[in-house]
């Protein structure tokens, strides 16, 4: 009895793996992920995927590193892809910064060249 | 400077303005109506910064030379805006003066002859020279003093007043700043890329007057993230531009 729940609790981190990299590559085809975030959202899948299939796969790992307590081994996992993901943004969001401004700027005068012309003719 | 050739030098006043309504007419007649060596075409350009007030309209029916953003860049962008403007335009030198006011127009002639007489790049208007006039806040003082040391301790060039939004730049720095230029509190930070690239700066003093109208972008409760923000803006230019092969020199 005792492994009852466990394979449970596989099957459904198993489907729910896989309904969530279905969604991932749906937004792609759609054209409303770019390909280049996409890239770590497929990593993030393939890892769900990974982990519940081979279901010791955690404690080995964990073991390797000489964490005592494997689903520790989560938290770090999650928090650090979280944080570089974050800081990823954070670039993304500058560079876009930085392209409106200069599209403003350049809308601006324009704007006014169109003006200036107008009055000349 | 070589436009100088048939003797009339193209200057370019950008004042950037946000919310300004009480203050851009008077502004506007008051560069006009200033008397200014026969030498000079003075031309004032208005870079309105997205405003939410009635800036625009004054602007416009009173067939002001204006720049308006579509969106609210901040002061940085907005004169900018004005200095990629002068480039484009054939302007030879460009002089930045706060809408709000507190720059005379009366003292333009000041910060503009030392760059025509080639003594220097950049002219700063300092009120710290002679210390006439409006003075600002203690609290303003202070972080002046340590933009003092800070400038001095990286590019060994003394300005008396960083802060000061009165200047005028002539062609080469004219292309630098078109390049590159901070977005928020540009004034300290751009001290570091002038010397880093250069140009010589030299301060002219000026008086200043207190804002004619409407509120200063500085504010007591914003004075911490201030010089935070300036500091680091600072620093990170001065190792941009030391150390990763000066990407913005012309």
């Amino acid at each position: 009895m005792e492994n009852v729940i466990p394979y449970r609790l596989q099957i459904i981190a198993i489907i729910l793996a896989v309904i969530f990299m279905f969604f991932i590559f749906r937004l792609i085809s759609k054209g409303k992920l770019r390909e280049e975030y996409s890239f770590i959202w497929i990593t993030c899948t393939a890892f769900l995927l990974l982990f519940s299939i081979w279901r010791n796969g955690l404690d080995v790992i964990a073991k390797l590193l000489g964490i005592y307590y494997a689903p520790s081994l989560i938290f770090i996992g999650a928090l650090f892809a979280i944080i570089i993901f974050l800081v990823h943004l954070s670039v993304v969001n500058s560079k876009q910064h930085k392209q409106i401004k200069d599209l403003s700027q350049e809308m601006a005068l324009l704007k006014e060249k169109l003006e200036s012309d107008k009055k000349k003719d | 400077m070589e436009r100088e050739m048939n003797n009339i030098v193209k200057v370019a006043v950008i004042i950037p303005c946000y919310n300004e309504q009480d203050n851009v007419l008077t502004m506007f007649s008051e560069i006009k109506n200033a008397k200014y060596d026969s030498a000079y075409f003075v031309e004032p350009i208005f870079i309105n910064d997205c405003s939410t007030d009635n800036t625009k309209q004054i602007l416009v029916s009173n067939n002001i030379h204006h720049l308006s953003l579509p969106v609210n860049l901040g002061i940085g962008g907005a004169v900018q805006t004005g200095f990629k403007y002068a480039l484009r335009n054939g302007f030879d030198v460009a002089i930045q003066m706060d809408g709000d006011g507190q720059h005379p127009p009366c003292e333009l002639e000041k910060i503009i002859s030392p760059l025509l007489n080639h003594q220097a790049d950049v002219v700063i208007g300092s009120r710290y020279i002679s210390n006439e006039g409006f003075q600002s806040s203690w609290l303003r003082r202070v972080g002046i003093n340590y933009f003092k040391w800070l400038n001095k301790k990286l590019v060994g060039v003394i300005i008396t007043d960083s802060t000061s939004g009165y200047r005028a730049i002539n062609h080469k720095a004219l292309q630098i700043v078109s390049e590159y230029y901070p977005d928020e509190y540009p004034e300290p930070e751009t001290i570091v890329l002038f010397a880093l690239n250069n140009l010589k700066i030299i301060e002219v003093p000026v008086i200043m007057r207190e804002r004619q109208g409407g509120k200063s972008s500085i504010r007591a409760y914003k004075t911490v993230y201030y010089m935070f923000k300036v500091t680091l803006g600072t620093i990170f230019l001065y190792i941009r531009l030391k150390f990763n092969g000066k990407r913005h020199t012309i």
